[in-house]
């Protein structure tokens, strides 16, 4: 075979070959190559933040459950405090009540032992009178010795 | 203008003859050279490449290599699995192989028709056909392997049983009259397969380089100022014949993947 001018036309037409290839086929192989990397590198980043996130968020629920476990502990000890302030309350209000109670009975038992103690002396004078008139063999006008008498019971 | 026409034609007749350590004699040895070396030659090319992506491939942002093979692999995948519905670890590598490895042999078509043999003749070759799939022993090989691929998988699928029921059954019916018949028309069917796997294949690219040769025709067709024009006309002419090549043999090459993967997934197929 001899080296002749078809050679070289058919190396032109070559040459516009790949001249077209690389301005109109390349170009879109290559687009597809770089939105391919491009998709699988936000593809991985993706997942990446995703995970991130979720170990982020593990960390955010374990401090709000931290946190909560202390608010309970927080009510609870204020719900006893405050029950022991209402038995405190309710204690102290009812020796109030008590001492008043006690106070009050005191006092009637004083009243009715003064009312006895005047009934008492009220018979004793009787009696004294009764006894006196007795031993004189003669009515005591009461009316006269009145005073006499009033000085008795209290003596008495 | 008849010694032009004898030149031309002469030329065309020594770019049809292949390489074969008997040249001119013919025969079943007359083995073709340059389609075998050519086809080895892309073969182990497009291996080596793809291996080497594929061992140093990683699970995250692939470089463009990586990015590329993937792109063709994603893409011969997704047609097989379009079409077959069944274990792919087969079918597709061999999508895949049938896809690029066509491709590739079709490609050879785009070089300078006059370039390899002249390369080769520097050699004291003077015959070398650089389009293997041009070569119908090439296509034929191809086919058939993809029939025997055919037979295999049939009988895999269905059992020598079922295959043999459902060759003498379909797709009449199973009336004992309708078995000859029957027999007869999936005979048919089952040759025209890889008989129009490698024709089809072979025929376009036969007819693409006769194509390349005939405009390449015009180079040294006239002289003077007409012969200028010629040749300028026979630049344009390959140039836009290539370019409407490039079309033509990634068609081929996707016709005959995707035939190779109905082809076998019908295999599969019960009637």
């Amino acid at each position: 075979m001899d080296f002749n001018a078809t050679l070289i036309g058919e190396m032109l037409s070559f040459a516009i070959l790949i001249w077209f290839c690389v301005h109109f086929i390349w170009p879109h192989i290559n687009k597809a190559i770089e939105e391919r990397q491009i998709k699988i590198a936000e593809g991985l980043n993706a997942a990446e933040r995703a995970h991130a996130e979720l170990k982020s968020a593990d960390v955010k629920v374990a401090a709000e459950i931290k946190q909560a476990r202390l608010q309970a502990t927080e009510i609870i000890d204020k719900a006893q405090q405050q029950a022991n302030q209402i038995i405190d309350k309710a204690r102290g209000e009812a020796i109030v009540e008590i001492n008043r109670l006690k106070a009050s009975a005191q006092d009637d038992i004083a009243m009715m032992a003064q009312r006895a103690r005047e009934q008492l002396r009220e018979q004793v004078g009787a009696l004294a009178v009764q006894g006196a008139s007795r031993i004189v063999q003669r009515e005591v006008d009461a009316s006269t010795h009145k005073a006499l008498l009033d000085q008795l019971a209290a003596e008495i | 203008m008849a010694s032009e026409q004898g030149g031309l034609t002469e030329y065309i007749q020594h770019h049809l003859t292949h390489l074969t350590p008997h040249a001119g004699k013919g025969g079943f040895w007359a083995v073709h050279l340059d389609s075998i070396t050519v086809s080895l030659v892309l073969g182990v090319l497009f291996s080596l490449w793809f291996w080497l992506k594929a061992r140093k491939a990683t699970a995250g942002v692939p470089g463009r290599g990586q990015a590329f093979v993937e792109i063709v692999l994603e893409f011969v995948d997704g047609q097989v699995k379009d079409v077959f519905h069944g274990d792919r670890r087969v079918l597709g590598p061999l999508a895949l192989t049938v896809f690029l490895w066509v491709f590739l042999m079709n490609a050879m078509d785009l070089l300078p028709v006059d370039l390899l043999p002249w390369i080769t003749g520097k050699f004291g070759i003077g015959h070398f056909r650089a389009v293997p799939t041009a070569d119908v022993n090439m296509t034929f090989a191809m086919s058939l392997t993809v029939f025997v691929l055919i037979i295999f998988y049939s009988f895999k699928a269905k059992g020598a049983g079922g295959y043999m029921h459902e060759l003498f059954t379909a797709p009449f019916g199973k009336h004992p009259a309708l078995w000859i018949p029957n027999f007869a028309l999936n005979l048919v069917e089952l040759a025209s397969k890889p008989v129009s796997l490698a024709m089809r294949l072979f025929g376009n690219m036969y007819a693409g380089e006769l194509v390349f040769m005939l405009i390449a025709g015009l180079f040294s067709a006239g002289a003077g100022v007409a012969g200028w024009a010629l040749y300028g006309a026979g630049i344009i002419g390959y140039t836009v014949w290539g370019l409407f090549h490039i079309l033509i043999i990634s068609i081929q090459a996707f016709i005959f993947m995707v035939l190779t993967i109905v082809y076998i997934s019908m295999a599969h197929d019960h009637h």
